[in-house]
């Protein structure tokens, strides 16, 4: 139970030394945020067996009752986003090592970083809406600042127009926070849901359902409130915006969405019919956007909210063969989109350029990012035997067997399109012809290379892992989200011991 | 029941002006007045008619005190608040810096 406090303990000290430590130059800094985020993620796997064993923890903060006080909860769902969070900032962590030498000040970045791991285990391990309140704007603002990082009058355009939205979104979630109070008496997730199984639900749970998924929603980039997203994610620096689109908008939009909907206030009513709506406007705007882009980055972002789309589709259908859909995907997502966005920022920094239509046979002097691409790609757009083919069949298939077969025949056409446009990047990018003006390439040093080849392996492993070392541990994360609310009362039994 | 109903109209107020005002600085101070908005919603939450501070004494009845909780709230919301708006006013000036002009319209380099 001692371990808990570490997630958020650890990043926070690390974010304090490498600040301290700034005029030590930039290796230092780097050396101790890549200890850090290796840490906890060691830290995040000892979690998992832990939980597998003993199913829920919880750490009273202070030691006062979790229903008067502040108390962290890790259960199978936490569990399994801190190794996904905790995986994916480490490997941008020893990217940046290399990646962020040009930048004079790269002390800052690094501290920012541990700041927004910092807020998002928080995001992911509360268990009191006010808390996942604060962590949330812990993450938030880190993210803001890190979007403008690089100080190009784009990103700081860019990190404006999101500050500007999600400050907003948060207020809204406060706002929320502050209408279930006045309702229940209550912070604490379980007894809010315990409490609201008692009284008569009025209109005020509708209302304070549309402001957190208007909140959360715009947090993930679901499609009416995504316009922030490809231009936050394009213009930050490649490893901020592995983080921003592997980890960051899961954690606070998809999970927050998720927890609060299935386990505090009841999936029901029109919630799934909105989610189901949601998702595939998602899929198919952002596959359609992504397709007209010749900036690399922001086709990577674009492809992110036709992803997310699928989660927030597969959640929406709500069967534990969805649900389990819906997690295994956001794994996948996690690892093959860092691993284009860490690859953009390779050939940027290799060539200088993002632009698609200026490259073209970039294969033969750069075979590393090619290949390593293409397994992403392939992924992706959902080509068997890899992980994201998996995901997606069981989505499907989840939505047929619930009934919804109209939906998913839209998520086949959505993969179509998506593997449309990733065949595009990879001929445009790697196999075409070359230019007529061939770019001049520089070398990638190594420790911008094996987070890549990690990502790459890992994207073709993951679909036998589902079958074997993964699936307990996805069982059981699917299960706390299945059960819906009546998990709290379970979480209440923990919270009497 | 009033109180409510002005709170809400400072809320309106605050999102109106973060939508619909074109001058950068106008629409973080657009920003500041939802989340006072807010605030001011939780403090009425936390208000009962005629209560008093809820200070715990050892050898006291506990009568009609208002509830201390959204209080706490407050003070937190108003520490993050700080932040952000350090950090709006900071990209504010930034944009200053390279496009010279405060107007939102005219800074869309991004869009072209």
């Amino acid at each position: 139970m001692k371990l808990i406090p570490l997630f958020i303990l650890i990043p926070f000290c690390a974010a304090f030394l490498i600040t301290l430590s700034a005029k030590w130059g930039k290796v230092v800094a780097s050396v101790l945020a890549n200890l850090a985020a290796l840490s906890l993620f060691i830290l995040s796997l000892f979690c998992i067996n832990l939980v597998a064993n003993h199913q829920i923890l919880v750490f009273k903060i202070a030691g006062i009752s979790p229903l008067l006080g502040i108390s962290l909860v890790a259960d199978a769902l936490s569990a399994f986003m801190l190794v996904v969070v905790n995986l994916i900032s480490f490997l941008a962590m020893v990217y940046a090592y290399s990646y962020m030498r040009r930048y004079a000040d790269a002390w800052k970045f690094y501290a920012l970083s541990m700041f927004m791991l910092a807020g998002m285990n928080g995001v992911i391990l509360n268990g009191d809406l006010f808390s996942l309140y604060v962590f949330l704007e812990i993450a938030s603002i880190s993210a803001y600042i890190l979007v403008s990082f690089g100080g190009q009058a784009e990103a700081i355009e860019a990190s404006f127009k999101y500050a500007i939205m999600g400050s907003v979104a948060s207020i809204f979630i406060l706002l929320g926070i502050g209408l279930i109070y006045s309702y229940t008496s209550t912070l604490n997730m379980a007894d809010i849901s315990s409490v609201l199984a008692t009284v008569p639900q009025g209109t005020l749970i509708g209302f304070v359902s549309i402001l957190f998924l208007a909140g959360f929603g715009l947090k993930a980039a679901i499609v009416p409130f995504h316009s922030w997203l490809p231009d936050a994610h394009s213009s930050a620096p490649s490893p901020v915006s592995a983080i921003l689109s592997g980890v960051f908008i899961k954690t606070l939009g998809v999970y927050a969405l998720c927890r609060v909907f299935f386990n505090v206030l009841g999936f029901s009513c029109n919630m799934p019919m909105i989610f189901m709506t949601l998702g595939v406007l998602s899929m198919f705007v952002g596959a359609i956007l992504a397709f007209a882009q010749n900036d690399i980055k922001r086709m990577f972002a674009y492809s992110s909210i036709s992803q997310v789309g699928y989660i927030i589709f597969a959640l929406g259908i709500g069967t534990p063969l969805a649900i389990l859909g819906a997690l295994f995907h956001l794994f996948n997502h996690a690892l093959f989109k860092p691993l284009f966005f860490l690859n953009a920022g390779s050939i940027e920094y290799s060539t200088g350029t993002r632009n698609l239509s200026s490259m073209g046979g970039l294969n033969q002097k750069l075979p590393f990012i090619g290949y390593t691409s293409l397994f992403g790609s392939l992924s992706i757009s959902g080509v068997p035997p890899f992980g994201g083919f998996w995901s997606k069949l069981i989505i499907i298939l989840a939505a047929v067997n619930a009934g919804y077969f109209g939906f998913a025949f839209l998520a086949v056409a959505a993969g179509i399109l998506t593997l449309v446009y990733y065949v595009k990047f990879q001929t445009f990018a790697f196999f075409g012809k070359e230019n007529d003006n061939p770019l001049s390439v520089k070398g990638i040093p190594l420790a911008m290379k094996w987070p890549v080849a990690f990502l790459a392996a890992a994207s073709i492993l993951t679909g036998f892992l589902l079958i074997g070392p993964l699936r307990p541990y996805l069982d059981s994360a699917v299960n706390v989200l299945s059960s819906g609310i009546a998990y709290n009362d379970l979480l209440l039994g923990v919270f009497k011991q | 029941m009033d109180l409510y109903f002005l709170c809400f109209i400072l809320f309106c107020v605050g999102l109106y002006g973060v939508l619909r005002k074109r001058n950068i600085i106008k629409i973080i101070i657009g920003v500041v007045i939802i989340e006072y908005a807010v605030n001011l919603f939780l403090i009425l939450i936390g208000y009962r008619l005629s209560g008093r501070a809820p200070v715990l004494e050892t050898d006291q009845q506990i009568q009609n005190i208002v509830d201390p909780l959204p209080q706490a709230m407050v003070l937190t919301t108003i520490v993050i608040g700080l932040a952000l708006i350090a950090v709006l006013v900071s990209l504010a000036l930034k944009l200053y810096e390279k496009y010279g002009t405060f107007d939102i319209t005219k800074i869309r380099r991004l869009r072209q």
